[in-house]
């Protein structure tokens, strides 16, 4: 294997609120074209560490590039090579799909056709709707899309299927691929850990605004199987998730 | 700029970014969502033409008449004791004759009355002057005046009687009325709607998001700014063309008149529009919006002239009309569409407007929030 090239470094990444520390001392690379995952309970820091990256917040103390250029001095040209989707953002009001990719377009100085965006994500049928009147889904995959309005080399995912239904979950990880077939870096959050053992090739696990581990998903489940760990109920070769799937059908129900 | 237009086209890389793309985008966004939000279109066109409406088809409502007492008139005599009994004469006084000709000829005041005593005589001479600026008034102080010339107390001490009417423009109801709901329909345009959006963009994240973009804050503000002037020139533009069409609203000076008022408008806007970010920035949520919103129109609403005159209101009120931004813009507002006055004679409005503006800036600058 060739050796990856990093795209994010983070060094001793440290946020505090007042009297309150966020992150303290974070320290990680994400490699270019791979799907990276921060994992970890709520109030762990993941959120706060992206936006730190995202240029959206000033950090403490620490290092951290982006492409070579620094969230200190550099956030303009950083802005213009990711793509961002929030928790819980919303979009502006009273404008159609196709009319907030214009708008998103405008924003980013990118010439593109707002109807190719949408069908990036499935969501041509869906061009004259407001964003209000979309499922959960459908409102993550058009997230999605303004995101990669900009052709941008990273993007951000914050807990993206967080309150979906298995079916649109499991879209949203094949549109996740496939974007990340196409080149582009995924940095992701979840809580869901099946979700990062299918989709994320490294993970790290945050807690109390440290990192605790660092590796693929395949080399932390060998390594706790090896300190000698069993579950307790013997795993069979489906889970409920499989049933539910099996019994509703794999189509997305918008 | 000519740098930023000329890279317009290039979509990505540090130097072909461009915020007047930027701020465009966001213009035309923010325009098309105004032009979808109901209560917008309601506080800029729905309520200010009930109001001419009603005012327009009322036609005046309360009866007051003013009469001037021409400089040089006796004042200690029987004819105006009685003029001012009735409770329907208000008088003025104390003014020049220059001043006199211009109220009325303008119609702001209905008539002059002359009253001096006969030489050689203990009878008075009167002399009524009435404006065709006010002929209605006229006609009910021609009618108020023979029943008291024929009161038996009266009669014998008034030898004669002479009118005659002088020509002024003719000021309708609408002349007065129209600038004033134009005033408030810029007024609730400004500060509502630039209050509800900015909460509503800062509390969704949209503006979190657009961070997240190389949009400069300039941009989101400069982009909000030109949509809703857009929106209130197009509200101020068809309540003019409305009213002088179909009220017959005078228009001195034609197309240059209504240019004019769109400027003042344009002004007036943006004053007012400080006024929303600054509840933007201290309401917690758009609860609070409506109420802390009141708190700023309403009084102007009331009492910068809209619906009466402020000389019309007691002499305590009157200073409280004088310090509030919009009697300004209302004032300017008539004197360009009625008197036909330049830009440059409202100076006076537009400064007073001009440091409202500074002052309410001031203030938003340091309470506006953006996250």
């Amino acid at each position: 294997m060739e050796t990856p090239k990093a795209i994010i470094s983070v060094k001793n990444l440290v946020k505090k609120y007042d009297d309150f520390v966020a992150v303290q001392g974070l320290s990680f690379d994400v490699y270019e074209h791979e799907i990276f995952g921060l994992l970890g309970p709520n109030g762990a820091g993941k959120t706060t560490t992206l936006e730190i990256i995202e240029t959206l917040r000033d950090k403490t103390s620490g290092e951290i590039t982006v492409d070579g250029f620094s969230v200190d001095k550099q956030a303009q040209e950083i802005k213009q090579i990711i793509g961002v989707q929030l928790q819980a953002a919303g979009y502006y009001p009273n404008l159609n799909l196709v009319e907030l990719i214009e708008l998103f377009a405008g924003l980013y100085g990118a010439d593109i056709k707002p109807m190719e965006m949408l069908e990036k994500v499935n969501l041509q049928d869906k061009a004259k709707a407001k964003y209000k009147a979309l499922s959960g889904g459908q409102k993550q995959r058009f997230s999605i899309a303004t995101t990669l309005i900009n052709q941008p080399k990273i993007i951000f995912l914050d807990e993206p299927t967080t309150g979906l239904d298995p079916q649109a979950r499991r879209n949203l990880w094949d549109l996740i691929t496939e974007i990340r077939n196409a080149g582009t870096t995924v940095v992701i959050t979840t809580h869901y850990m099946d979700e990062a053992e299918q989709l994320c090739d490294r993970v790290a696990f945050v807690e109390r605004g440290e990192i605790i581990a660092l590796d693929t998903p395949d080399n932390l489940i060998d390594q706790l199987v090896n300190s000698g760990f069993e579950r307790k109920k013997e795993v069979k070769k489906a889970n409920l998730e499989d049933v539910f799937i099996n019994l509703t059908g794999k189509e997305w129900r918008e | 700029m000519q740098k930023d237009i000329q890279n317009s086209n290039a979509p990505s890389g540090a130097n072909g970014y461009s915020n007047t793309t930027a701020t465009l985008a966001l213009a035309k966004a923010s325009f098309r969502s105004i032009m979808r939000s109901p209560s917008a279109v309601v506080f800029t066109l729905a309520f200010p033409l009930i109001f001419i409406l009603v005012f327009g088809f009322l036609g005046g409502g309360g009866t007051h008449i003013d009469v001037g007492i021409t400089p040089g008139s006796d004042v200690n005599n029987p004819v105006i004791g009685m003029m001012e009994k009735t409770g329907m004469i208000r008088l003025v006084k104390d003014k020049t004759k220059a001043e006199f000709d211009k109220l009325l000829e303008k119609g702001n005041v209905d008539a002059m009355i002359d009253v001096h005593r006969k030489v050689n005589a203990p009878a008075y001479s009167v002399n009524v002057v009435y404006t065709s600026a006010s002929r209605d008034k006229g006609g009910i102080l021609k009618s108020v005046l023979n029943n008291l010339f024929y009161d038996k107390t009266l009669k014998p001490s008034v030898a004669e009687i002479r009118e005659s009417t002088i020509t002024g423009r003719e000021y309708k109801t609408i002349d007065f009325i129209l600038p004033g709901q134009l005033g408030f329909s810029l007024l609730s345009t400004g500060v509502f709607g630039t209050a509800f959006v900015f909460l509503s963009l800062r509390q969704t994240l949209v503006i979190k998001r657009f961070f997240a973009t190389p949009v400069k804050r300039s941009s989101i503000v400069i982009g909000e700014g030109i949509a809703r002037i857009g929106f209130a020139l197009i509200g101020a533009l068809f309540i003019i063309l409305l009213g002088h069409f179909f009220f017959g609203f005078t228009l001195i000076h034609g197309a240059v008149t209504v240019v004019n008022m769109l400027l003042l408008a344009t002004l007036g806007v943006i004053v007012f529009m400080g006024f929303g970010f600054i509840i933007s920035g201290i309401a917690k949520n758009e609860s609070m919006i409506p109420p802390i919103s009141n708190i700023v129109t309403l009084p102007q609403f009331l009492l910068s002239g809209t619906f009466f005159s402020i000389e019309a209101f007691p002499n305590w009120l009157q200073p409280i009309s004088r310090a509030l931004p919009l009697t300004y813009l209302n004032d300017a507002m008539r004197k360009v569409a009625f008197e036909g006055l330049g830009l440059w004679d409202v100076k006076f409005q537009i400064m007073i407007l001009l440091i409202w503006g500074i002052g309410i800036y001031a203030v938003a600058v340091k309470v506006f929030k953006w996250e």
